[in-house]
């Protein structure tokens, strides 16, 4: 009743070509983003107590937004283009020593560039790890981008000018600025990555829904065809690549600069690509809702499983949450692949397919 | 089945605004093409042409090489002897994409259909080389990116309608039935307004009516699209009606070319299909 699209005509393409044609659909996403920028911080400053509003900030909300943008990039890449990729940690490494050098060694650059210079600095490294993407698929070409990881890892960790000559390797980012004001509140720090992850989704659904969108899924679903229909593999792969690893780059920054504030390489490791990974394969591969979708559910399941034993009055230990957790999203991933291989995000699809023939299915 | 097909009048505008091909101009020549894997000679010496605006049907046994033929013309594999002259420049080695930005099309014997899109988004894909938006334009889907999207789906239409896939417009191609993800494929094939279109057995695998309709689809196509084709397909009856020139291959040889009348009495041809006595 309330999701249908009854009377809903489109008389142009353009209309029918929109990012969400149905009504309710775009008023959602109104009401959500509406929320998200105003209503949330005004709920966190007023209804609850300075801590509370931090926790929230800095350990749910401002990490949720940040692996969420990294996990979109890293659905460009294998959700939308097909090549699978474990070095996602990596260029999040990348993207946040690059920022962390420009941010050193030039301070007067401002903190949105060195942002955005860490980005270039991963779009760059994805390209040169893409060209094996060329000759190489599949299982070979993960194994190339695992081999990224690794090199990465090892970079940072021991040619020290990367760190600025830090002995134990451990770096602080200086505060970021935006406009000449310091973020330093979580409210602050919210606004802006949510600000980011805004433009980005929003960039990135339009490039997928069109042309070059086509030629990324043209490649994944079958290449051969792509090819003869005068689309260039070079060229297709990588800009994937590219975009995939300037977004992941800029979340790597991002992590980096507004929530760790200090870290060191270990923050970046093969735990983080694996992470980032299964968040867009629970969330559904080649769907930007589903990146959001996914790395929310990554992200809460370990809460829920801290808090609901305590509240059933089943006092587990820390390490018994911890072996549980893992276990859980093994299977998890396991039911997924099998079950439904296009995730949360489908799921949410067959929902309002249902929802538009509620309560009279037939 | 259907032969006759009026002839339109001369100067007549075609469907998608292209002019009325002219008769008799020469689109592609193979000349003395030999292509071996190893020690297995799949082509050897082969000749033949291609006629702008007809409908050029490529038979033989299992194996005589009709699919090496098409994929030397697309420029999967390099033949390594002989030359490939298209629209009357010769060709050195070319890969897949240069030959559809030359104006060759093609759809494969298994299909080759993007499964995870839609019908529309497939055969949008055809329009890639169309759509010349840059970068930064789709990224904020402005200017001339929303204004091709727009235009290329008025054309991507007319294909759909044409081909009468309306209903499956919005459908992953993944889950249709075989004969529409043929049409589909054909219609992604169209939506390049190809100069020259390559079938590799449209109708394998289809039932009667299938069959009819396709082969009116090609018809069709070949009469308002003003597309020159090559087929290849084993129904001898529908190769008859539909082809204007037949070229008989057999182990990688061509053992007769001609016009179907002229086909159906050549003895080695009969001796090919039916064995000799």
């Amino acid at each position: 009743m309330i999701y249908h699209e009854a009377g809903q005509f489109k008389t142009s393409y353009k209309q029918d070509m929109a990012m969400l044609p149905i009504v309710q659909d775009r008023w959602s996403v109104v009401a959500l983003v509406t929320f998200a920028v105003a209503g949330l911080p005004i709920l966190l400053a007023f209804g609850t107590d300075a801590f509370t509003s931090n926790y929230l900030y800095s350990a749910i909300l401002i990490p949720f937004l940040i692996l969420s943008l990294a996990s979109i990039g890293l659905n460009i890449l294998v959700g939308y283009c097909g090549q699978i990729s474990l070095g996602t940690g990596a260029f999040m490494a990348i993207g946040a020593y690059a920022a962390y050098n420009v941010a050193v060694r030039l301070p007067q650059v401002p903190s949105i560039l060195a942002i955005l210079c860490g980005g270039i600095a991963a779009a760059g490294a994805g390209i040169a790890f893409g060209l094996p993407s060329l000759r190489i698929k599949g299982l070979y070409l993960a194994v190339t981008t695992l081999a990224a990881q690794f090199f990465f890892d090892w970079l940072f960790l021991r040619v020290s000018w990367f760190t600025n000559g830090s002995a134990s390797g451990s770096v602080t980012a200086p505060a970021v600025e935006i406009l000449g004001i310091k973020l330093e509140s979580g409210t602050g720090k919210y606004l802006f990555v949510l600000a980011v992850v805004v433009l980005f989704s929003l960039g990135l659904k339009n490039l997928t829904r069109g042309a070059l969108g086509r030629q990324w899924m043209a490649i994944r679903d079958m290449d051969i065809a792509a090819e003869i229909i005068g689309i260039r593999p070079v060229y297709a792969k990588l800009t994937a690549f590219a975009v995939s690893s300037f977004t992941i780059g800029v979340a790597g920054a991002l992590w980096a600069f507004v929530h760790l504030g200090s870290w060191e390489p270990l923050a970046f490791s093969i735990d983080r690509s694996f992470n980032i990974l299964f968040m867009i394969i629970v969330g559904g591969l080649g769907s930007i809702l589903g990146s959001f979708l996914g790395t929310a559910f990554i992200m809460i399941l370990p809460i829920v499983l801290t808090r609901v034993p305590a509240a059933l009055g089943v006092p587990l230990s820390t390490s018994t949450i911890s072996h549980l957790e893992v276990a859980v999203f093994g299977i998890l991933i396991i039911f997924f692949l099998i079950a439904e291989p296009l995730g949360l995000a489908r799921l949410w699809l067959l929902a309002k397919e249902k929802l538009r023939i509620w309560p009279f299915p037939y | 089945m259907m032969t006759v097909i009026p002839e339109p009048a001369p100067g007549e505008q075609a469907f998608l605004g292209r002019q009325v091909a002219r008769e008799a101009e020469t689109i592609l020549d193979i000349e003395n093409i030999s292509v071996a894997f190893g020690g297995v000679r799949a082509l050897t010496d082969v000749s033949f042409d291609i006629r702008r605006g007809e409908i050029r049907a490529i038979i033989g046994p299992n194996g005589a090489g009709k699919t090496t033929m098409l994929n030397c013309v697309n420029g999967f594999y390099h033949p390594a002897k002989g030359s490939i002259t298209f629209k009357g420049r010769k060709r050195a080695q070319m890969r897949p994409h240069e030959a559809a930005r030359d104006g060759i099309a093609r759809t494969f014997q298994n299909v080759a259909l993007f499964r995870g899109m839609t019908t529309l988004e497939n055969i949008m894909t055809g329009r890639a080389l169309k759509m010349r938006a840059n970068f930064w334009q789709q990224l904020v889907r402005a200017g001339k990116a929303e204004r091709e999207e727009i235009e290329n789906r008025y054309l991507v239409e007319e294909i759909i309608d044409f081909l009468q896939i309306e209903h499956i417009r919005k459908t992953q191609v993944g889950v249709l039935p075989y004969g529409l993800q043929k049409r589909v494929e054909l219609g992604r094939a169209l939506a390049m307004e190809p100069d020259l279109l390559l079938l590799d057995e449209p109708m394998a695998g289809m039932n009667l009516e299938e069959k009819g309709d396709m082969c009116r689809f090609i018809l069709e196509a070949n009469r308002h699209f003003r597309t020159t084709v090559a087929l290849i397909e084993h129904d001898i009856g529908v190769v008859m009606d539909l082809s204007d020139r037949i070229v008989v291959l057999e182990s990688g040889r061509k053992i007769a070319d001609g016009t179907p009348d002229a086909i159906k009495s050549d003895d080695r041809v009969i001796a090919a299909y039916l064995g000799s006595h």
